[in-house]
């Protein structure tokens, strides 16, 4: 439809603003408001039945005895170990992808050579692979029958079936969160301050520390709170690695899967609303972070 | 300290941002590197500060080959054209940051940021955070951040760029007061021509990565030697391939020998100067500088006809 | 000019111990493994590959994974951009906190979604409803691990989104269903297929969330990754390695079709 249509083109067709718009002003209104109201029906209704309602049910099930069952449930011999297990995983897996991750995100997004964007993709990789993949490849490295298996037997370091391998595995799964998180706060930094510094005398690890750093924080933390959650939930490929191994390598979430298995439903309950609580622990945190960092504006 | 660029050359791929670049700064100088963007002086700033290494040619700073030292070593003061100001910390960390890196004692540190900001006139302003400063109090805290350290030489990319008319000739007038002060050598950038008259003892005029000339405001405001350096500083009228400087038309009550006739078809009056836009007998269009007084006297007129007497004619080869 | 200069002021940036730790540490995580898996699903050549992934067991859930993923990410493409449209646009007491718990996939592990799921749709489900070893299970797990990844790309651009533009839509006489079809929809549509894309990667991936809900039935309930998984448990390395590269390719190609999209969204749109 060009502007230029002549006059004779308009009068042929209908009126181009619909003369009976102005009367029923009020009962468009009425229409966008329940048009509005409907949409938002839908929308809450169906997040109720599939978040909130589950969620909520699991809290009722588990309380619904009263707190002395899971009190007796979580402080089992097992239930705790795993829940140790877990935060040691999950104290050496992070510092390590961040600090990486870190480095990654300056490499991407401060450094120039070939293969930048090929680098890009490897650190995305994990999000595409499923973790029973990441079980099985690092399986196929680390294991018995695997490409490094002989000369860890031989130097007698066990990977699979042990803490090594789980955070190895823990450490795939949520690698590319630092990384992804810092990148675009690195980048909103710029290099000048950077420049600044060095023209005033700062080396380059004073330059990191007290002007990069600083002014990266907050991306860096978010990606560090992203990054626990994933590493403290993930299940699939420590699964494989670990052997699942009762009260030694099992970590809460195959803690709660085993306890479910094996019909003890308060014991999986338990466990489960424990790693519920700390996911909406996180989600408190991503919240109060994302007014730090870029207000008004989701996470992906 | 002098600053000597013999022979510098620097490509970014295909694009050449200086070539073959000669300049030489006197200790204690204040020179203008001015030119269009694009024209390769910004990263001729750059190169003698560090931030960027020439591929080919030598940078001497006191009479010592820095070529190949870096940035930080060089003991260069250098201003960002938006400032760069450290977000995270105070007036007072931003301005102590160099003597901090260089692991100072404390007490002298504060001791040092006190006589900066009182220099920099920011008394007061110690605790503020950048984000809470404007344009011309944090080109202020910059560069008094650049002096901490004192630094041989002050190198400033657009110092003024980005502020408002008002505070931009307030500043300029204090860096020189600051400069006759201090008398560090200084090279600033810019692509304001009247900037650069206004505050250097000595210009350099870029073009393409390449300097067009050197000399005093005057120097080059008198006897340019081309077309672009005349172009560039100052307004010029331009008959077939002459120039001439619109004050250098005189107008005249009476015709004489030497004299054309002109036609007034336009007069803008600009408060203390006058511009009266010509047309010639064959056409060609000039205009003339002329004084409110000058102007009054001749009792102007749109439509008139007027004798003008031309100067004499700049050709420069093409 | 100030791009190129910056541009050689990073070459500058990180050491070459920093760059040869990283290398290192991407190898052991990413590179080897992801290699490894490639080696292993190759080892008998060809045709011991496609013996392996045209087992019928393999095919049947290679079938199913994506089926049901499809279905998952189409539905997410209605209700995400919809919660997203109501999320930015309505205004409604509590829509801050409804808004946080979008993310609440993310953040919870995947174990614990199915515990949860099965809490409500499971056996003894107050609501009479129960899913569990059915394909409707799969669906829904599917839909609840990947329901951030749609709204929370739709959000921002709709965010964004001019209101005047479809202001002046109405003012010329389009109807609601005309702006939406004509004015929202196209400016929204590369935001909702990179959420699709992202789904579509996690879904075809996805294991915790199904071990639990779908009973994990041969022929019927079994996804690819909880095959992969079975063929690790029953020792057939090369099986689950040759599926795990088809799962792999599958959502590579999805992820590669959406950056193709996205370069060729940002040469058309400015």
């Amino acid at each position: 439809m060009s502007s230029s249509a002549s006059g004779a083109v308009a009068s042929a067709r209908a009126p181009l603003v619909p003369r009976s718009r102005a009367p029923s002003r009020a009962a468009d209104e009425r229409a966008r408001r329940a048009r509005r109201l409907g949409l938002r029906a839908i929308a809450l209704g169906y997040l109720a039945l599939l978040l909130v309602a589950p969620v909520a049910m699991i809290f009722y099930r588990t309380f619904a005895h009263g707190l002395a069952p899971v009190w007796h449930a979580v402080s089992a011999a097992n239930a705790q170990h795993a829940f140790w297990l877990s935060l040691e995983v999950v104290a050496i897996a992070v510092p390590l992808n961040t600090v990486f991750g870190i480095g990654i995100a300056l490499l991407l997004e401060r450094g120039r050579f070939r293969g930048r964007a090929l680098l890009g993709m490897l650190i995305d990789l994990p999000f595409a692979i499923s973790p029973v993949v990441v079980g099985l490849a690092l399986v196929l490295v680390y294991g018995k029958t695997g490409w490094f298996g002989n000369w860890l037997a031989a130097n007698g370091i066990a990977v699979i079936f042990s803490v090594p391998g789980m955070v190895l595995a823990t450490a795939v799964v949520s690698l590319p969160f630092v990384a992804r998180e810092t990148i675009p706060v690195l980048h909103e930094l710029g290099t000048d301050s950077e420049q600044a510094a060095a023209t005033l005398g700062a080396s380059r690890w004073q330059t990191f520390m007290r002007i990069t750093l600083p002014g990266i924080r907050w991306g860096v933390v978010y990606g560090v709170v992203l990054t626990t959650a994933r590493a403290l939930g993930e299940f699939g490929a420590v699964s494989i690695v670990s052997g699942r191994i009762e009260g030694q390598t099992q970590t809460l979430p195959l803690y709660v899967q085993d306890r479910f298995e094996n019909f003890d439903i308060t014991g999986a309950y338990a466990a489960a609303v424990v790693l519920a609580l700390l996911a909406l622990a996180t989600l408190l945190a991503m919240n109060l972070l994302t007014r730090h960092t870029r207000p008004g504006e989701a996470v992906t | 300290m002098a600053i000597e660029v013999h022979n510098v050359s620097k490509s970014f791929g295909t694009f050449t941002a200086l070539d073959d670049v000669c300049i030489r700064v006197a200790d204690g100088a204040l020179t203008a590197l001015l030119g269009p963007s694009g024209s390769g002086k910004s990263t001729l700033l750059r190169i003698i500060a560090g931030l960027e290494s020439p591929d080919t040619g030598v940078v001497t700073i006191g009479g010592n080959d820095v070529t190949g030292v870096p940035a930080r070593s060089r003991g260069v003061g250098f201003v960002f054209q938006h400032y760069a100001p450290f977000k995270h910390m105070t007036v007072a960390g931003n301005i102590g940051f160099g003597l901090s890196v260089r692991r100072r004692p404390r007490a002298e540190i504060q001791a040092r940021v006190k006589e900066l900001l009182a220099l920099v006139r920011l008394e007061g302003l110690a605790g503020r955070y950048p984000s809470q400063l404007s344009g011309g109090q944090l080109q202020r805290m910059a560069l008094a951040r650049a002096l901490a350290v004192q630094p041989e030489v002050l190198l400033l990319d657009e110092p003024f760029g980005a502020l408002d008319a008002q505070v931009r000739s307030e500043l300029r007038e204090w860096l020189r007061r600051l400069h006759d002060e201090i008398h560090v050598t200084t090279i600033f950038v810019t692509h304001d021509q009247e900037e650069a008259m206004e505050l250097a003892r000595q210009i350099v005029v870029m073009n393409e990565g390449r300097i067009e000339q050197a000399g005093t405001p005057r120097e080059l405001y008198e006897s340019p030697r081309n077309e672009f350096v005349m172009t560039f500083i100052g307004p010029v009228n331009r008959l077939g391939d002459a120039l001439m400087r619109p004050h250098d038309i005189q107008i005249l009550a009476e015709a004489g020998p030497d004299t054309t006739e002109a036609l007034v078809h336009r007069i803008v009056h600009l408060g203390f100067e006058v511009r009266v836009e010509l047309t010639l007998p064959d056409g060609r269009q000039i205009w003339a500088q002329q004084t409110r007084e000058s102007a009054q006297e001749l009792e102007l007129a749109e439509g008139q006809i007027l004798a003008v007497r031309l100067p004499e004619l700049r050709e420069f080869a093409a | 000019m100030r791009r190129l200069s910056a541009g050689a002021w990073r070459a500058r940036g990180g050491s070459a111990l920093g760059r040869g730790l990283l290398g290192i540490y991407l190898s052991a995580l990413v590179l080897l493994p992801v290699s490894a898996v490639l080696a292993k699903s190759t080892t008998g050549g060809a045709s011991a590959f496609w013996r392996e992934i045209s087992n019928p067991e393999a095919v049947a859930a290679i079938k199913l994974t994506l089926v049901v993923s499809a279905i998952v990410v189409v539905t997410n493409a209605v209700f995400g951009t919809l919660i997203a449209w109501v999320l930015v646009r309505d205004e409604f007491p509590g829509k801050r906190i409804v808004n946080a718990l979008i993310d609440l996939p993310f953040a919870l592990p995947t174990i614990v979604a199915g515990v949860v799921l099965l809490a409500l749709y499971g056996k003894g489900s107050p609501m009479g409803i129960n899913v569990a070893f059915t394909r409707a299970s799969i669906a829904l797990a599917l839909l609840f691990v990947t329901l951030p990844f749609v709204v929370r790309s739709v959000q921002p651009v709709l965010h964004e989104l001019d209101v005047s533009m479809e202001e002046a839509a109405a003012s010329l006489g389009a109807g609601p269903a005309t702006i939406l079809r004509r004015i929202v929809l196209p400016s929204l549509t590369p935001a909702i297929i990179s959420g699709v894309a992202l789904s579509f990667a996690r879904a075809v991936g996805e294991f915790g969330s199904l071990v639990l809900i779908t009973g994990n039935l041969p022929f019927k309930t079994e996804v690819g990754s909880v095959y992969v998984f079975g063929q690790i448990e029953s020792d057939n390395l090369p099986g689950a390695a040759a599926v795990s590269i088809v799962l792999l390719l599958a959502a590579l190609a999805v992820l590669a079709a959406l950056s193709v999209l996205s370069r060729w969204r940002s040469g058309h749109v400015v």
